[in-house]
């Protein structure tokens, strides 16, 4: 089972390594980064395997936006996305 | 594998762009609550109500959580209310309070039924319910009511339309106090599906399961987002390709979500309703994507063709994307509950003559209208039998959903608040066809119904 953690916001100093931490903590293992800079923006997708996550999705959120306050984040569950754009 | 591309877009389509779930709504039969004694079968109607669907809110918000998709309602829909009532007689209204406690046991945010089929002719507990609506939805929180007084095979009930259009403005009269929002909650149907999810016209068929979970998707600002992105030279086909692979991409983000909640809660999937339903949020109205294809109002020329193009482009999109498709199914056009719609009216561009037209075309029909609350029952009653027409004769679903403002005229407005939104109270002929109404009767069923 893998999420698909989304991070957006004003490009700063450290935040792959709070969000990658804070997905340690709670067991989540970081399977594939992709990160780009739009002029001062910062956009990153993170694919995580969530198997042997040791808590649920949304509360993995909280922590995630409690980790980096100023990002936008969103963690949602892959199927979504391979519903949406796969036949 | 998953690329960055489509993630985005996803994300954008619910950040920026309102796409939501708008409802999960569980059908719950009530037939076999009823009972000769109407406590008896009020106090059935109530646990079988809370013992179906006690983990529906839980389940549609531990989806939301597990996809970061915001479901904005949880409904459910009873049978129609009639039939129990023809068993045990008695005060309707004693159902109607039944229903609004159950609904307010397990958190839902409506629930559909308290419903009559008279599309042919009254049976035992029609009359007597669809008197006691304006009471029922005065009394009530979450109760939402619908009668079906016409269709294609059995024609228009006349009888039914003449007292419906009474009911209208009685519901109206009787909450006037609550910016007549009864009347916001009832609608009268022509050719009413069974599994529709959406509400105020929501109700669990005869024909249906004992339990079953439809889902109504929304997002009519994604499909404006995307045709933003057009050129403007780009032809119709192309913007009318554009909008049915976005419906399909919403539709089937609809089925994953239903068939998910379908499974946790142990209930047969029933329909997805692939409709676009506006809500009175910037950015999420249909009049808006309408301008987008290249009107400068909704409600000019034109606007018919170009809400026909859509709401048949949503279908086709729509339909390979789920197993099942039902209820509604098109693009919706409630006035008060679309920014686009709101703007047009106040500007006088929008008529209920050219909503009427619209109607012909699009999934529904004359949908939270306000109309001056001087408007006599005869001319109500007239605009729901003309709507009934144009269902008829197509073979189409139309409703009625006007609020009368009692104590307004037009230019003032009505302002309801979420998803319900603002309503600027709307021009009507006010011609009298009294005549036409007090005959009554039935209008026979068009050679169309002679299909076998």
């Amino acid at each position: 089972m893998r999420a698909v953690v989304t991070v957006i916001g004003k490009d700063m100093v450290g935040i792959l390594g709070k969000v990658a931490t804070t997905c340690a903590n709670v067991n989540a293992n970081v399977m594939e980064v992709t990160q780009s800079i739009l002029q001062e923006y910062f956009a990153m997708i993170m694919i995580i395997d969530i198997s042997a996550l040791s808590c649920d999705i949304d509360e993995l959120r909280q922590k995630l936006t409690a980790s980096v306050p100023e990002m936008t984040i969103h963690v949602m569950h892959e199927e979504i996305f391979d519903s949406m754009h796969r036949i | 594998m998953l690329n960055m591309k489509d993630i985005m877009e996803t994300i954008t389509m619910i950040q920026d762009e309102n796409l939501d779930i708008r409802t999960i709504t569980m059908g719950i039969s009530l037939l076999d609550c009823a009972d000769t004694d109407i406590d008896k079968s009020c106090e059935k109607v109530y646990e079988k109500i809370c013992r179906c669907a006690k983990d529906l809110v839980k389940t549609g918000q531990d989806i939301e959580k597990r996809y970061g998709i915001p479901i904005v309602n949880k409904r459910i829909s009873v049978t129609p209310i009639a039939m129990l009532l023809a068993v045990s007689g008695g005060d309707p209204v004693k159902y109607a309070k039944a229903l609004d406690k159950a609904a307010k046991a397990v958190k839902i945010d409506f629930i559909g039924g308290f419903s009559a089929l008279v599309q042919k002719g009254f049976s035992a507990g029609d009359r007597e319910l669809i008197k006691a609506i304006p009471r029922a939805l005065a009394e009530t929180n979450f109760v939402c009511s619908s009668v079906n007084v016409g269709s294609t095979r059995a024609g228009i009930n006349m009888d039914a339309v003449k007292i419906m259009g009474e009911v209208v403005r009685e519901t109206a009269e009787l909450t006037k106090d609550k910016q007549c929002m009864g009347a916001a909650k009832l609608v009268i149907f022509c050719n009413a599906v069974e599994d529709n999810p959406f509400m105020a016209g929501a109700f669990h068929g005869p024909g249906e399961p004992d339990t079953v979970i439809h889902v109504g998707v929304s997002g009519p600002g994604v499909v404006r987002a995307a045709l933003q992105k057009l050129p403007d030279d780009a032809s119709m086909d192309e913007v009318a390709d554009l909008i049915k692979k976005t419906a399909f991409k919403i539709t089937r983000m609809g089925q994953l979500v239903g068939s998910d909640a379908s499974k946790a809660l142990g209930v047969p999937f029933g329909i997805i309703d692939l409709s676009l339903a506006p809500t009175p949020a910037v950015g999420d109205s249909v009049a808006h994507i309408l301008e987008e294809i290249g009107l400068d109002t909704c409600g000019s020329c034109g606007t018919t063709a170009a809400l026909a193009m859509l709401n048949d482009a949503v279908k086709k999109g729509g339909v390979m994307a789920s197993s099942h498709v039902g209820g509604l199914s098109g693009a919706f056009i409630p006035v008060a509950e679309d920014a686009g719609m709101i703007d047009a009216a106040r500007k006088g561009v929008l008529s209920i003559e050219k909503l009427e037209a619209m109607t012909a075309v699009c999934s529904v029909g004359l949908d939270m209208i306000v109309i001056p609350g001087e408007t006599p029952a005869e001319v109500i009653s007239a605009l729901i039998a003309d709507e009934a027409a144009i269902g008829m004769i197509n073979s189409k679903t139309t409703a009625v959903r006007v609020i009368p403002a009692i104590g307004l005229k037009d230019g003032e407005e009505l302002e309801f608040g979420g998803l319900f939104g603002t309503g600027p109270v709307m021009k009507i002929s006010m011609v009298s066809p009294s005549k036409m109404i007090n005959r009554g009767g039935r209008i026979p069923a068009p050679i169309q119904s002679l299909k076998n």
